[in-house]
């Protein structure tokens, strides 16, 4: 990734001071905080990383090992359509790998990654609750249920149209 | 700040206001229209409909009528669901745009909307909740209030009995007492072990220490299941109720809820539910002006399974990477920050109120001689209702499935049930009549589990259901165990040779010796119990194994290396409806023409498959 011009950094720490306002100067906050600066910027910026460092007395090293243990925490951007496939196992059994499948082959992205521009990023979950109208996957916050491949190539097709 | 006179006050008022909502016959002319709001309806825009019958009630100028949101009903496969108080009318599968008649209809001309009751197993069209097969053979324990009352009004849990049971705890009763209740009822852990919680509770009480804590695991890993999100969502004070009782029954004044991230309806209710029991006085300093205190936190988890591992869970509770401590010493003895803490599990706290207010005899009184009480089941798969269950002890799968999950759809068979998630295993037909309990669910291969149970019909291959448990252990692994890390990717590979055809007979042997060598040497039961649904698939399909390893062949078709799917020219009708679904355009053949697969084009998505009226394509 490129490196961040110094205002945006500027921002960003900022940004996370105020997020930690609330919090105390306690280690045992730190998943706390860092499940809201994902949730605000989609990813957890380094200049992020550096301030928690220093608000809450935790090496940068640890923090590193505590982002990349957890799954929800991810050090890249994701796109501006993330879609994600449900595979969790209600799921699994109507047939979602072979949605992401196509999905991957479509983009032609790995699960996980972003496109080149940022418009896509593809994404794995595991059940967002909606078993019932399994197969499922999502585009942001929007739910897809009853899934199929089909399905998916239209609301693909959708998106790239809007994008053109 | 409230006293128990005030409580009882706010019950006497409520209940009569209320009592509609669980008589049918109740002596009203007022009527709750109820709209689930469980994470299931939610994704499928129940929030709007919700909207929208509150906008058009108030441009109507309709008095009498209440819009009230919910938590889940159970069958969200024909969410989003409204169901209408006290005449108890069940509408499923509804949407924003049916509001307008179903008021117009319903509620001024008092005309049932046919076109939105729900079929029965028979197909005959029900109109009341409790005369749908789904219901008839539940019984509601821990789900109680889910789908009755308002989560996020206190006052709709105290009329329905809520808080009543920590006034008598605090007022009658002392901690010896309250945990020979708990033991003498029989009730055992939820979160998947069975462990008796009565012990537990001694055993935490008992351990030495000045300060001690109460923790609810809402960490909710198996995927596919969600019993726990929605007694949370559903009904988030029963939790606080019963952490609240744990803690004056082991010494404790503070608790925390680990919950997932990903659930952020569960998130938010809670901490709805918080904040009016602290306003309220029911958490905090002196609660009911008596020497008990006691405050509960929200920790939320950030999606690692091991973190439900009770262990894991405390390191990340304290901040760190959720990898599991040896044991012992359990957390009764040294848990948070070194203090002896009670770890419980949702559903387990669910019913603690229950049985201190009906008493443990009744609820020991439900249930198998080893097992006491109800279970709450996360039905899904190929199972026509999909949703939220609740059974007696003891209920056999048969009536989980066929009863109340309303059989397989699209005329299948049924194939093999897993129960326990990645930990557990899979049940197949012979063993459908066996009473569901802790022992028995063990002695035929698999375990209770926390409450996933999913449903496989004949188009599902065992080994490729092998491989997706294990690519969730892998991915899932912490690292700390070598042969948990690295035997379970040893294990993986031979199922993704197997799948792809290029497995050989020794594999199966390779298989069975890595799970054996794995279960041994891992310090916690992600490893430990990491191999049990490939030992458990292999003891019941091992000729499935076989034709994957030697004839090279899948028939389920799930393996799309090992399989071909085509069309038999005598029962294709030419009715080119395959054709045009096919995603990649594989199918050719026009006008009359028999319809035949091109082999290099096709992805074997099985999408024909299901478009084919005839079942001509295989
Ligand atoms: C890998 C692993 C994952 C677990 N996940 C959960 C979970 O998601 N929820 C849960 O309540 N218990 C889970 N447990 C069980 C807990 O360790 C613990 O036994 C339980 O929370 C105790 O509560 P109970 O006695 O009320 O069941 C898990 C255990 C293991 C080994
Ligand atoms: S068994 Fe696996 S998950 Fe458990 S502690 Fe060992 S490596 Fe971690
Ligand atoms: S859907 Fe079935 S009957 Fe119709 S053309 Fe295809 S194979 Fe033939
Ligand atoms: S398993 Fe996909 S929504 Fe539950
Ligand atoms: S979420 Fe609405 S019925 Fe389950």
């Amino acid at each position: 990734m490129s490196k961040m011009c110094e205002c945006v950094e500027k921002k960003i720490r900022e940004e996370v001071r105020e997020i930690m306002k609330p919090y105390k100067q306690e280690k045992d906050n730190l998943i706390q905080i860092l499940n809201e600066i994902q949730e605000k910027y989609g990813y957890i910026p380094k200049a992020a990383q550096m301030e928690v460092s220093e608000y809450l007395g935790v090496p940068m090293a640890e923090i590193y090992g505590v982002i990349t243990f957890y799954a929800r925490f991810t050090l890249e951007p994701k796109g501006k359509y993330n879609v994600s496939v449900c595979l969790g196992t209600a799921c699994f059994v109507k047939g979602s790998q072979a949605i992401l499948d196509r999905l991957k082959e479509r983009l032609k992205l790995e699960e996980g990654k972003t496109s080149e521009d940022g418009k896509f990023s593809i994404d794995t979950t595991r059940c967002v609750g909606a078993c019932g109208i399994a197969p499922v996957f999502t585009v942001n916050d929007e739910v897809y249920g009853h899934a199929t491949v089909k399905k998916l190539d239209e609301v693909l097709d959708e998106l790239e149209k809007n994008e053109k | 700040m409230k006293t128990i006179e005030e409580l009882n006050k706010i019950r006497a008022e409520k209940r009569i206001e209320l009592d509609l909502r669980k008589n049918t016959n109740a002596d009203t002319r007022e009527k709750h229209i109820l709209v689930c709001q469980g994470t299931g309806c939610t994704s499928s825009k129940s929030p709007q409909i919700l909207e929208n019958f509150k906008k058009i009630i108030e441009e109507k100028g309709i008095q009498n009528v209440r819009v009230i949101k919910t938590g889940c009903f159970g069958l969200c496969a024909k969410g989003p669901i409204v169901i209408i108080r006290p005449e108890d009318t069940f509408y499923a599968m509804v949407t924003p745009d049916d509001c307008e008649e179903i008021i117009q209809s319903h509620i001024v001309e008092g005309k049932v909307v046919e076109r939105l009751l729900c079929k029965d197993i028979d197909g005959t069209k029900v109109t009341k909740l409790d005369d749908l097969t789904f219901y008839k053979k539940q019984k509601r324990i821990a789900l109680k209030n889910c789908g009755v009352i308002n989560p996020e009004d206190i006052d709709e849990y105290i009329a329905f009995d809520g808080y009543r049971a920590l006034a008598r705890v605090l007022v009658e009763m002392n901690s010896d007492e309250v945990i020979e209740t708990i033991e003498k009822s029989g009730l055992r852990g939820r979160g998947g072990a069975g462990f008796p919680t009565g012990k537990k509770w001694r055993a935490t009480r008992d351990a030495k220490g000045d300060k001690k804590y109460v923790v609810c695991n809402a960490d909710e890993g198996d995927p596919g299941a969600f019993m726990d999100r929605s007694i949370l969502e559903g009904d988030p004070h029963a939790v606080l109720e019963a952490m609240e009782i744990a803690g004056y029954a082991v010494g404790a004044e503070k608790g925390y809820i680990y919950v997932r991230a990903e659930y952020p309806i569960a998130v938010h209710r809670l901490q709805i539910a918080i904040d009016q029991a602290r306003e309220y006085g029911i958490l905090g300093k002196n609660i009911f002006g008596t020497n008990f205190s006691f405050d509960i936190e929200i920790r939320l988890g950030a999606g690692a399974f091991v973190c439900g591992e009770e262990t894991a869970l405390l390191e990340s509770i304290e901040g760190r990477r959720g990898q599991p401590r040896v044991k012992p010493p359990y957390p009764a003895q040294s848990g948070l920050w070194g203090c002896p803490t009670l770890i419980n599990n949702v559903e387990t706290y669910a019913n603690i109120a229950q049985i201190i207010l009906k008493g443990a005899d009744w609820y020991s009184s439900i249930g198998t001689a080893t097992s006491k009480g109800t279970k709450v089941f996360a039905l899904g798969g190929n199972v026509n209702n999909v949703g939220l269950v609740e059974v007696p002890m003891g209920t056999t799968l048969r009536e989980i499935v066929f009863d109340i999950g309303g059989g397989i759809p699209n005329g299948r068979e049924f194939k093999a049930a897993q129960t326990g998630g990645p930990s557990g295993g899979c049940i197949p037909k012979e063993h459908l009549d066996t009473p569901i309990d802790y022992e028995s669910l063990k002695e035929i291969g698999s375990m209770m589990g926390s409450g996933g149970l999913i449903v496989m019909d004949d188009t599902k291959c065992m080994v490729c259901l092998a491989k997706f448990y294990l690519q969730f252990t892998v991915s899932e692994s912490c690292g700390k165990c070598t042969p948990c890390r690295i035997g379970t990717k040893r294990m993986l590979e031979i199922l993704e040779r197997l799948c792809s055809g290029e497995g050989e007979e020794y594999d199966i042997y390779r298989l069975e010796k890595l799970a054996a060598n794995i279960k041994k040497a891992s310090i916690c039961g992600l490893g430990q119990s990491a191999p049990n649904p490939v030992i458990s698939t292999m003891k019941y399909f091992r000729e499935e194994f076989r034709q994957h390893a030697i004839e090279k062949e899948c028939k389920a078709m799930e393996c799309k290396a090992l399989s071909r799917i085509e069309i038999d020219e005598d029962q294709c009708k030419a009715c080119g409806l395959c054709q045009r679904n096919c995603p990649v355009n594989a199918i050719e053949g026009e006008g009359r023409e028999k319809r035949h697969i091109n082999q290099d084009k096709c992805i074997k998505c099985m999408t024909c498959i299901r478009s084919c009226p005839f079942h001509a394509i295989g």
